[in-house]
């Protein structure tokens, strides 16, 4: 099956898609997009969350077929989408489409030998590199709320959808938020500083 | 920037104070891969891709303990889009075991599974779901053989062997041959001692079998190269260990093949043993092609090894004045199946079984099973955790026969430097035990009855059951619990423990920059923060590359045993000193004519110059490099330590300790038995803090991981069938943001002579004593007995 669907503002054609196959492996494996992470594939840690018109999501959980025509915004067009956050349309802000990956240049994408295991960035990344990070990217880092880093990308899109909506939550809005989220090696503390920290700069920046 | 051209030092000497190198030890910098991690372009070993590449599947025993009569594999080789799929017959070199310390673990089974879930076969296809559908289709067929689950099972006379004609080096000492390995510690004389007690007070204890479930599932890539070897892409702890299992079963020479780490989603002592690593380099040398293994949460929990269950029994004397007496204790740790690490968690468990505290009369015996459970071995705290959440219960219990004060009680009987342990091993290094339940203690409580707002409905979100809205109140009852532990830090009993740095110095771009290079396995504790804070104090510079880790450089040896930071932190540092010291031997040749200094005076590097100690800049460490560069390969190893003696224990086992106290703060609807963790305090010290904001995050990690074990966290193994009935993120349960409370932290720094900057290892001792004090607190809110973890609603009901 084909899919069509935009993906961090960019339109996207998945081709031989088979139906049993989840947004996530979708992103992952088809179009070079491994920042939503799988942990459990089965809807309980959030590791996968990303947003489907505007709604956060565990992509382990939809189906590829569900996304013909629709929007998704994954950890990689974070900063983008947050700088584009008063546009109507979930990553609609990269309407000059310089910040999609083409499947192409997602092909790209391997392993070298003797490289740090990280694979190399296709051409023309999403990570918004341009536009830096989005104040939630930055607060994560400098509230030390990131040490192996796999839960992050879920939780980095679940907290910047609860500052879009809430920009001054409670802590216990934050746990509200995030309790879909799990993360193995904080203890969470720091992950509550992080929210709180971006909340502040928020404000502080309006 | 000035363009400089000098081809003499900094000009003349001149009176500055010293200057600090940015970024250095002690301070809170940011982790070089927090940009990557939160962008998404961190690659873990799951994100590893190669054009052309295959996926592979694990086929997994249904059944705990059966021989295997047959295997048929003709159905999943004829599926379209499988390339390959392989047995126990394929396997390519004499070797056919692997294991960390007893090679007992089979690559696949042969003959016989020993546990559910072991691997059987293996497929590779060209869609996950092709592999995985393949190897559905494989056929075998078992004839069920009664299982081993207990220590009553295991010992029982007629019980049948995990492992018939056992050879390993425990089989000698061993009273039975399921047990894997058995380490009595004798002091003084218990049953004398125990005359002078004026209460006795016995227990026993059930520490639930733990899961690390790190948040990245084993995973990786198996490139084949053309020498016939392979590229191994993995998430380990160990790339050197997994390397020395790997290479003999494929029968290759190390050499060809070559591991390099790729991003590895949280460890906690579950990547210490070979998951995929064989599998996916087996089915790359089979099929030619790269493979790529994945496995789900399913198999993750089936693909490493857990916390080892166990059984503790003991017995503590004191008298009316609150000293200890003696102790007595017997531990039964379930190994399951197969070794792994089960022989030193034994000797952990037995030589910390008395706690942080001064008994001169004890009598201790810990063993491992070998049982058709899962098998465990390696996680955060390795056997000294299940021997805390006993000691700690005993001492509540001691306390409260006494009619004491539980802390009080406690620091009346606290080690602290100078005291012997067990084993009869001085504690040669600060001790603050007294201290560090003192602080716990000191801090102020939460206000009681926090889901009332001030004149307000509750807010239920505070409440045990939370958004469940099962209470509003009635029926909460608080509690309040300590707990403190000793955990050692690094390899014990005479472990021939080093770890390697390699270090180069030059100048790029018209700066000195400093790469260092370790095979160090970053799982996400901060090695690679620290790595470079380290290179900025000892060489004085701002740039720091951490080269990638790989098996191109010698063994950095575990990131496990809170032994990284001092183990590879140490390479590093002794590194960087030789490599210093060859910098400033350039110096004295290229300018020494300028200045005395350069020959008489103490010389350090600083800010990207030279200085003396009196803060004279001599020259730029650029101008010295210049046209030069520095290349050190150093191996670092802590001081020496003894094997335990097998029949009295006796031995200076132990490299370092570390201490971490608790105070837990509990509420419990009674009426539901549902538990809240208000708040849960630790007071650690750590000798010296590299970098205070690891240090609290690694505190607050540690901590949550007892937490969990306290209430929720457990693999339920079926005692008839030995089968495992949790194997999900839905049926094991590790702790949300909302059962998390708020976790203050209180570090000390009392440092350690022995080791690298005074440093302690810090990442165990947390998850110690935080179960005991969380167990306590709810015992102090119920009046329960509570003697096993998890505690779950029915044991708070009686239902
Ligand atoms: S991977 Fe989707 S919720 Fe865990
Ligand atoms: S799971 Fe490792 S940082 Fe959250």
């Amino acid at each position: 099956m084909r899919v069509n669907f935009t993906v961090n503002g960019r339109k996207q054609e998945a081709d031989d898609v088979w139906e049993g196959e989840s947004l996530l492996y979708v992103l992952r494996e088809r179009m070079g997009l491994p920042g939503s992470k799988n942990a459990c594939e089965q809807g309980e840690c959030g590791s996968c969350t990303v947003r489907l018109d505007g709604v956060p999501v565990c992509s382990c959980l939809v189906a590829a077929g569900q996304v013909e025509g629709r929007e998704v915004v994954t950890v990689e067009g974070l900063a983008d989408y947050a700088a584009h956050r008063t546009d109507a349309h979930p990553g609609a802000g990269c309407a000059s489409g310089a910040c999609g990956t083409s499947l192409d240049a997602a092909k790209q994408w391997q392993a070298l030998p003797s490289n740090s295991g990280l694979r190399p960035r296709a051409q023309g990344s999403q990570t918004g590199e341009a536009g830096g990070l989005a104040p939630i990217q930055q607060a994560f880092i400098d509230a030390g709320a990131v040490q192996c880093g796999f839960c992050t990308p879920g939780l980095l899109v679940a907290a910047d959808e609860l500052l879009e909506r809430n920009p001054e939550p409670s802590d216990a809005d934050i746990r509200e938020a995030l309790s879909g989220n799990l993360c193995r090696c904080t203890g969470y503390e720091k992950i509550l500083d992080a929210v709180r920290l971006a909340a502040a700069r928020q404000e502080e920046a309006v | 920037m000035a363009q400089k051209t000098r081809t003499a030092p900094a000009g003349t000497p001149t009176n500055v104070t010293q200057k600090h190198t940015k970024g250095g030890i002690g301070e809170s910098t940011l982790r070089p891969d927090g940009t990557l991690k939160v962008t998404g372009e961190f690659a873990y070993s799951s994100d590893m891709w190669h054009e052309d590449m295959l996926w592979g599947q694990t086929l997994r025993s249904t059944v705990a303990h059966a021989e295997i009569e047959n295997i048929d594999i003709s159905e999943a080789v004829a599926m379209p889009g499988v390339y390959a799929v392989l047995t126990y017959d394929d396997l390519p070199a004499k070797t056919k075991n692997y294991g960390l310390e007893i090679q007992d673990t089979p690559v696949l089974a042969h003959g016989r599974v020993r546990h559910h879930g072991e691997p059987v076969a293996l497929v590779a296809a060209d869609h996950p779901e092709t592999a995985r559908r393949a190897a559905a289709k494989i056929k075998i067929d078992y004839r069920e053989l009664p299982v081993v689950t207990d220590e009553a099972s295991a010992l029982a006379p007629d019980a049948p062997l995990i492992h018939e004609g056992r050879d390993d080096h425990h089989a000698g000492h061993v009273p039975h041959p399921n047990i894997v390995h058995r380490q009595p510690i004798i002091r003084g004389n218990a049953d004398e001692a125990a005359k002078r007690a004026d209460v006795i007070v016995r227990g026993e204890y059930t520490f639930g079998m733990q899961d690390q479930a790190f948040l990245g599932p084993e995973s990786g890539l198996a490139v084949p190269a053309e020498d016939g070897g392979v590229d191994l892409y993995v998430a380990t702890q160990w790339l050197h260990s997994d390397l020395q299992q790997i290479a003999p079963v494929l029968g290759l020479p190390p050499e060809k093949v070559r591991m390099t780490l790729s991003g590895v989603g949280g460890a906690f002592g579950g990547r210490e043993d070979i998951s995929m690593q064989i599998h996916a380099c087996l089915l790359a040398l089979r099929t030619g092609k790269p493979v790529k293994i994945v496995y789900n949460r399913f198999e993750s929990f089936f693909g490493h090894v857990h916390r080892h269950p166990a059984k503790l029994s003991y017995e503590h004397g004191a008298t009316r004045d609150g000293k200890l007496t003696h102790m007595k204790c017997k531990i039964v740790l379930d190994g399951g199946a197969y070794a792994s690490a089960s022989p030193a968690v034994v000797g952990n468990a037995s030589s910390l079984s008395v706690g942080p505290y001064v008994v001169d009369d004890v009598d201790i015996e810990a063993i491992a099973l070998y049982t058709n459970n899962p098998p465990c071995g390696a996680m955060r705290g390795f056997g000294a955790v299940q021997a805390c959440f006993a000691y700690e219960a005993q001492m509540d219990k001691v306390a409260a026969k006494l009619g004491m004060d539980p802390v009080e009680f406690r620091q009346l009987n606290a080690m602290e430097q100078g005291s012997i342990m067990p084993t009869g091993q001085v504690v040669d290094s600060p001790a603050p035990v007294a201290e560090l339940l003192r602080r716990v203690k000191a801090r102020p409580m939460p206000p009681e009855q926090q889901w009332l707002v001030a004149g307000e409905e509750a807010d239920v979100r505070a409440l045990p059951g939370g958004l469940s809205n099962t209470t509003h109140g009635e029926g909460v009852v608080r509690g309040v619990g300590y707990a403190v532990g000793i955990k050692n830090v690094g390899f014990s009993e005479g472990f021939d423990d080093y770890s390697t740095a390699r270090v180069r110095l030059e100048v790029i771009n018209g700066e000195p920059v400093a790469m260092v290079h370790t095979a160090m396995a970053e799982v996400g504790q901060g090695g690679v923060t620290v790595h470079a804070q380290i290179a900025r104090t000892e060489l004085g510079v701002t740039q720091v590359t951490i080269h990638p880790a790989d098996t191109q450089v010698g063994s950095a040896g575990s990131t496990s045993a809170s032994r990284q930071t001092y183990m590879t932190g140490g390479a590093v540092k002794n590194t960087c000193e030789a490599v210093r010291a060859k910098a400033l031997e350039i110096g004295r040749r290229k300018f020494g004519s300028y200045h005395p200094a350069w020959a008489t005076a103490e010389l350090l590097l600083e800010g990207g110059t030279v200085v003396t100690d009196g803060g004279e800049v001599l020259a730029d460490l650029a101008d010295v490099l210049e046209g030069e560069e520095i290349d050190v390969e150093l191996e670092f190893r802590h001081r020496p330590t003894q094997a335990f003696d097998l029949v009295t224990g006796q031995g200076n086992g132990h490299v370092q300790y570390t201490f971490a106290a608790h105070r837990a703060v509990v509420e419990v609807d009674t009426e539901l038995g549902l538990v809240k963790v208000v708040e849960l305090a630790t007071a650690q010290d750590v000798g010296k803090a590299l970098n205070m904001l690891s240090v609290v995050g690694q505190i607050q990690g540690g901590t949550t991981q007892g937490l969990g074990v306290a209430v929720m966290e457990e693999i339920i193994v079926d005692p008839k069938t030995a089968k495992v009935r949790n194997p999900s993120f839905t049926d094991y349960l590790i702790p949300t943001i909302l059962d998390t409370p708020t976790m203050p932290v209180d570090v000390l720094e009392l440092a350690d002579p022995n080791a690298p900057y005074g440093l302690r290892g810090l990442g165990e001792a947390p998850t110690l004593s935080s179960t005991p004090a969380v167990l306590a607190a709810i015992r102090a809110a119920t009046g329960l007995e509570l003697n096993k973890t998890p505690v779950r609603p029915e044991h708070l009901t009686g239902t």
